[in-house]
Order: C-alpha cells, then sequence, then structure tokens
C-alpha cells in the first residue's frame, strides 16, 4: 500500500456540550479516492472544516503529507488559507462560488496560493508579474477544460447550472495544485447523467496522482468510485473497509436502518 | 427596473388597485388630520379647520401611489404611436421588427472594446485640458474640488466596491494627509512635493493601523468602527490644541511650487488644475491594473464570500490590510492637495458629511466601477454648484437621488463590467506550448 497523506488521530471537535466528532481516526493514503458516509448530522462536513482550518478542533491531531517523500506536517490549528497552501483543497457542501465573478476568474482565484504579484507587481506590471499572469489564465483555462467548462469561461459562475457549479467548484479547488482533494457531496442535486459525468471527473482527477476523500450520499457513485470507505454515525467511526466490506457490515446497516 | 417590467405584463390598474390606493389615502388624511388639519386660533380662542389641507394629502398620497401604475400605462401608448405610425406608412408586417430584447449597456460596450475604449479616454483628456482656456477661475476651482472627489472615491473604491468593506470613516485618512501636509509646512518647513509622499504613506499606515483591530468585522460592525475612527480623528484635531491649533486650524499653507518659479494667483490656479488632472489620471491607471491584477481579483472574492475565499489560499489578512492602506493612501494625497488649494485646514472640513459624500460618490457611481466613480463625483459634486439658488433643497435632492437609486438602479449608475479574456488568444498559445 502507498504511503498515508492524511492521518487524523484522535479527532475530538465539541461544540458547546455537544460533541460533534469523538475521537475520530482515520488515515488517507496518496492516490486512492475514498468516501466518507454517515447518515445527516452524523458530522462529516464538521470533520472537513476541522481539517481544512475553518474549526479548531478541540482535541486530536492532523498531518498531511504534501507530495512523495515530502516531510509529514501538522496541520492542526492552521488558518484555511494556509492549510490550502499545504496542498489540500476541498468543495462546499453548499456550493460557495464567488457569483458575481466569472467562471474563469474563479478558478483564477485558485491560483492565489501558487502565485507571488503583490501591490507594486501589479501597479508597474513587471516582467515577471505579466509571466505570472498569463501562467495563472493558461493553467486556469486548462481545468477549465478538464471539467468542460471552457465554453462558458467568461459567463458569470451564478448563471451556470447546477450542475456546472459543483464541477467549476472542482476545478477552482484543483488551481491550488493540492494532492488532496476533499469533496463535499459533490453529486447533491445532480440528474443520473450529470452523477455519471461527475464520477467519470473524479476517476481522470485520481489518475493524476491525487488522493479525493468525498463526502456523498449517493450510494452508488460511492461505490463505484471509492476504494476504500468510511462511516461515521455520531461523530465517532463505526466502520472502515472496502465497498463490500461495508456493504455487508451490520453496524453500518444499523446505522442507516435501524434495528 | 425589474419591478417595472413586472407591471407591464399585469393589468394595468385593477379594481383591488384602486381600493388599496383609496384605503391608503384615507388613513394618510386621518392621521394627518390632528396636525395639518386644525389648528386653535389664540386670540379666538376658536378652532380654525383646515379641511383644503387635508384633501391635498389624500390627492398627493393617491397620485404618488399612482405613479407605478402610469408607467405600463406610457408603454402601452408608445406601443401604439409605433402601430400608428406603421399603419399611417403602410408598412408591411414582416418588416415590423419587435425591439431587441437585450443588449449590453453602450458604456459596457465601450469599456470592452479597446479602439473604442481609447479613442473615448483621448477624448475626455483633451477636453479636461481644454476646460480651463474656455471657463473663468471660479469653474476652474469647482473642476479642481470634483476632481479631488473622483481621487478620493477612487481611493474609497477600493475599500468599499472592490474588496467590499464597508468604511464611513474615510475622510480619516483625508485629514491625516491634509494635516501631515499643514503640519511639516508649519513646524519644519516642508513643500508640497515634500510633503505629497509623506502625506500619502502617513495616511497608508493610519490605514494598516485601523485595519488591524477590524480584520474580523465585517458589515454592520465594521461600518461602526470605521465611522468611530473617523470621528475620533476629528475630535482629536479639534482638541489637541497644542499641535494642531485645534478649532482655530492651520493657516497660510503655501500651495504648490513649480520648480521654484513663482506664479500669478491666476497662473496657481490653473497649475493645480493641471497637477490635479495628473493625478487623477495615476489614480485611474493604477486602479485600473490593481482591478485586473491578482490582488484585485482576491479582493472581488473576498466581497463574494469570504470562507470560500480563505479556503482557496488567500489570506484575508493581508488582502484587507492591502485594501485599506492603498485606499487610505489615496485619501492622503487627497488631503494634501485639499490643503495646498485652500491654504488652511480646519477640522470641520473633516466631519462624518464628508465621508457620507465620498461613498455617495461610490455608490451612485456604481460599486467597483471606475467610470462609475468618475461620473458620480462629477455629480455629487458639480450639481450642487450649479444649482446654487436651490441650496436649500440640496439634502432633500440628495436624500431623493439615493433613495431612488436604491429602487431602480442599485448597482449605481455604471455597473461593473467584469473583464472578459480572450479565449482565442488563449487557445492560441495553448496549442503553441504544446507543439
Amino acid at each position: 500500500m502507498s504511503e498515508p497523506i492524511l492521518q487524523v488521530q484522535n479527532l475530538t471537535m465539541d461544540f458547546g456540550g455537544i460533541r460533534a466528532l469523538n475521537k475520530l481516526d482515520l488515515t488517507v493514503h496518496s492516490g486512492e479516492i475514498a468516501a466518507l458516509i454517515g447518515p445527516n448530522g452524523a458530522g462529516k462536513t464538521t470533520f472537513f472544516n476541522c481539517v481544512t482550518g475553518i474549526y479548531k478542533p478541540t482535541a486530536g491531531d492532523i498531518f498531511l503529507t504534501p507530495g512523495k517523500g515530502e516531510k509529514t506536517i501538522s496541520i492542526k490549528g492552521l488558518k484555511p488559507n494556509i492549510v490550502t497552501g499545504k496542498g489540500l483543497s476541498r468543495t462546499f457542501q453548499n456550493i460557495r462560488l464567488f457569483p458575481k465573478m466569472t467562471v474563469l476568474e474563479n478558478v483564477m482565484i485558485g491560483r492565489h496560493c501558487r502565485t507571488k504579484t503583490f501591490i507594486l507587481g501589479a501597479i508597474f506590471r513587471t516582467p515577471r508579474a505579466r509571466r505570472e499572469e498569463r501562467g495563472i489564465l493558461l493553467h486556469s483555462y486548462r481545468l477549465l477544460e478538464k471539467v468542460g467548462l471552457a465554453e462558458s469561461a467568461n459567463d458569470f459562475a451564478e448563471n451556470l447550472s447546477y450542475g456546472a457549479q459543483r464541477r467549476l467548484e472542482i476545478a477552482r479547488a484543483l488551481a491550488t495544485e493540492p494532492h488532496l482533494l476533499l469533496l463535499d457531496e459533490p453529486a447533491a442535486g445532480m440528474n443520473p447523467q450529470e452523477t455519471e459525468d461527475l464520477n467519470a471527473l473524479i476517476r481522470e482527477i485520481a489518475t493524476d496522482g491525487l488522493a479525493v476523500l468525498l463526502i456523498e450520499h449517493d450510494m452508488k457513485l460511492v461505490m463505484s468510485l471509492s476504494q476504500r470507505i468510511f462511516v461515521v454515525d455520531y461523530g465517532s467511526k463505526i466502520a472502515e473497509g472496502t465497498p463490500e466490506e461495508i456493504r455487508s457490515n451490520p453496524a453500518v446497516i444499523k446505522a442507516y436502518l435501524g434495528e | 427596473m425589474l419591478r417595472l417590467r413586472k407591471y407591464e405584463e399585469e393589468e394595468m390598474i385593477t379594481a383591488k388597485d384602486i381600493r388599496r390606493i383609496l384605503l391608503v389615502s384615507g388613513w394618510f388624511m386621518i392621521l394627518t388630520f390632528p396636525i395639518l388639519g386644525m389648528r386653535v386660533d389664540p386670540l379666538s380662542d376658536n378652532i380654525i379647520w383646515r379641511l383644503k389641507n387635508v384633501m391635498w394629502v389624500g390627492i398627493g398620497t393617491a397620485v404618488l401611489q399612482s405613479l407605478p401604475h402610469l408607467w405600463p400605462l406610457c408603454l402601452s401608448m408608445q406601443a401604439w404611436v409605433i402601430r400608428l405610425w406603421h399603419r399611417l406608412m403602410g408598412t408591411p408586417a414582416h418588416k415590423i421588427v419587435p425591439k431587441k430584447a437585450h443588449r449590453d449597456s453602450l458604456i459596457s460596450r465601450v469599456i470592452t472594446n479597446p479602439r473604442q475604449r481609447a479613442i473615448v479616454c483621448a477624448v475626455v483628456l483633451l477636453l479636461t485640458i481644454i476646460y480651463p482656456q474656455v471657463v473663468d477661475e471660479y469653474q476652474i476651482n469647482i473642476m479642481i474640488m470634483a476632481l479631488l472627489y473622483i481621487m478620493l472615491g477612487l481611493g474609497l473604491n477600493i475599500v468599499v466596491g472592490m474588496a467590499g468593506l464597508l468604511d464611513l470613516g474615510f475622510v480619516a485618512f483625508y485629514a491625516v494627509g491634509a494635516y501631515t501636509y499643514a503640519l511639516l509646512n508649519l513646524h519644519y518647513g516642508f513643500n508640497f512635493w515634500m510633503a505629497l509622499p509623506i502625506g500619502g504613506l502617513f495616511a497608508g499606515i493610519f490605514g494598516l493601523l485601523l485595519g488591524f483591530p477590524i480584520l474580523r468585522l465585517r458589515g454592520d460592525y465594521l461600518a461602526i468602527v470605521t465611522l468611530g475612527f473617523g470621528e475620533i480623528i476629528r475630535v482629536v484635531l479639534e482638541n489637541w490644541t497644542e499641535l494642531t491649533n485645534g478649532v482655530a486650524g492651520i493657516v497660510n499653507i503655501p500651495g504648490p511650487t513649480f520648480f521654484g518659479l513663482g506664479l500669478t494667483p491666476s497662473q496657481k490656479i490653473l497649475y493645480l488644475y493641471y497637477l490635479m488632472v495628473v493625478f487623477v489620471v495615476i489614480t485611474i491607471f493604477v486602479v485600473n491594473r490593481l482591478q485586473d491584477s491578482r490582488l484585485g481579483r482576491a479582493w472581488l472574492a473576498l466581497r463574494e464570500d469570504e470562507i470560500a475565499c480563505q479556503a482557496m489560499g488567500i489570506d484575508k489578512r493581508r488582502t484587507k490590510l492591502a485594501a485599506f492602506s492603498l485606499g487610505a493612501f489615496w485619501a492622503g494625497i487627497a488631503g494634501v492637495v485639499f490643503a495646498a488649494q485652500n491654504r488652511s485646514v480646519y477640522p470641520v472640513s473633516f466631519s462624518f458629511l464628508e465621508s457620507a459624500m465620498i461613498l455617495s460618490i461610490v455608490v451612485l457611481g456604481g460599486m467597483g466601477s471606475i467610470v462609475g466613480v468618475i461620473l458620480g463625483a462629477l455629480i455629487l459634486i458639480l450639481l450642487p454648484e450649479y444649482l446654487r439658488e436651490l441650496s436649500q433643497y440640496r439634502m432633500l435632492f440628495f436624500g431623493a437621488i439615493l433613495v431612488l437609486m436604491m429602487i431602480f438602479r442599485p448597482q449605481g449608475l455604471i455597473s461593473v463590467v467584469r473583464r472578459k479574456y480572450d479565449i482565442d488568444s488563449i487557445k492560441a498559445e495553448e496549442k503553441e506550448g504544446k507543439a
């Protein structure tokens, strides 16, 4: 098995008296597609928010290994933008694009953390700044081609269809050059055809050596995509394994269907 | 405009509307009756009934209410006139073209077309250069004021329009710039050109200092704190008499020098005017470049969605502070020019009303739009000057404009035109790269 890219140990998150995550252990390996499933309110999105730095976890450790042979670093408690800089990017459950910016600009925002031009570079448009800007543009456009949105590059993000907005979010997240991509319910609200396309897209992304961890309720998609599945309920991990193992796991069936 | 279009589709005026109009008018008459309808005559102790007033209230309310219903009437009359015209001219039916549904506005088309934009810019620049030759000094002075406000508006536009941080204390940085020049000149004899960069930098540093504590605040809270900061600066200027000479202000500030040459007063005004034009052009140039840069995009993203913005790797702190200090820098420069133009500074020039004025320029013109801000400044500064006879209604007029804007064009006179990238050239370059 390849080396781990994200190691989460003993992760606990309390909101006042409510324990949203309870001593969660989870490891994602590089190049794999893993899924995080569980009933509504199980703490899946809270887990994402803790890992990406939007919440500060109450206890536990989060380690990220950005790329092969890189040193493992703790990303617990780091600010979201720093975490993204380390090579971990995400999409949101309720789409959070920049609606009044164009599709291309949305992706270009993702390039922000990989580029440097600041005030003076922007004002004087130095050769370096110009090269960088061109690079941002080309890279972003290529990503749009990848997710199939190149035609609407100059449209406003808010005018895209729902499925297209989801794909744009993925493109934007990819623009930050992540080693691990967290997808929060990428297929929510998609029709079967769109889900099928999404399936192919995620597979294509993963072939580039990127690890993907997704939260998803569409079991067909989860079972066909992921190599490993984690099941959480009431903030605790209740099962982990291959799709076949999860399908026949009594604890999972109990959590989803009741006794 | 949305509202108007809705009415178009509906029936013009229904029985229900009439009933509502009558009801509201009746209510207004009852409500205003005690104040407007009767008066006690103190001499004879009699009550004077003034039913005419109440009647006018009723009629006025009814007319105001039916105004929105009149618009579709106008539209249908227009359509009717056009039909009549076609019938009289005997135009064949297939030649009657319905109005085009949607087109980009003229201005946004001009802005996006580089050639047209260059021509328009050249013409406008030419007009500004010729302008002082054809008008008198008074007009030039007003124009200098307007140019000053364009600069202030463009500075605030960075903070409010692009980064979406509602700053109600912008005038504080303007004051910092003006007083920097005044004090440096008074104590150390700095001239205009030496004080100019220092004033801007000083204001920028103040922007940075104010930026730190309010990084976490958003929306209304941010507005309140910046409002407070603006007032604090003014109150300090008023009360720190040893340093600032208090409300008496600082006088005898020299105007800008011209390579040490002595200028006559009228030449000085002309000189200041052209200086202002140069400053404004530089400001437009810089703001325009910032807008299309990595930083400009980050500001926009910050305005749209702070959390998504951070999740995409943008440093919220750095980006916000950059917006604050850059905006403040421009206000500082404008402040130095203001001090040099007026030859004196008083704390009263930097009241909240001034902040509100600059904010109105940005909102009226169109948040984030450079052309919009320029237009907004020209309207709000020049119009009151030319309508001096109506000066007592100025504030009423002002409020009415803003209310109407909020209803009919919340995006401002000229909405922002997002840059369209040339996809074909990207494609071509990509092929080159692959080959």
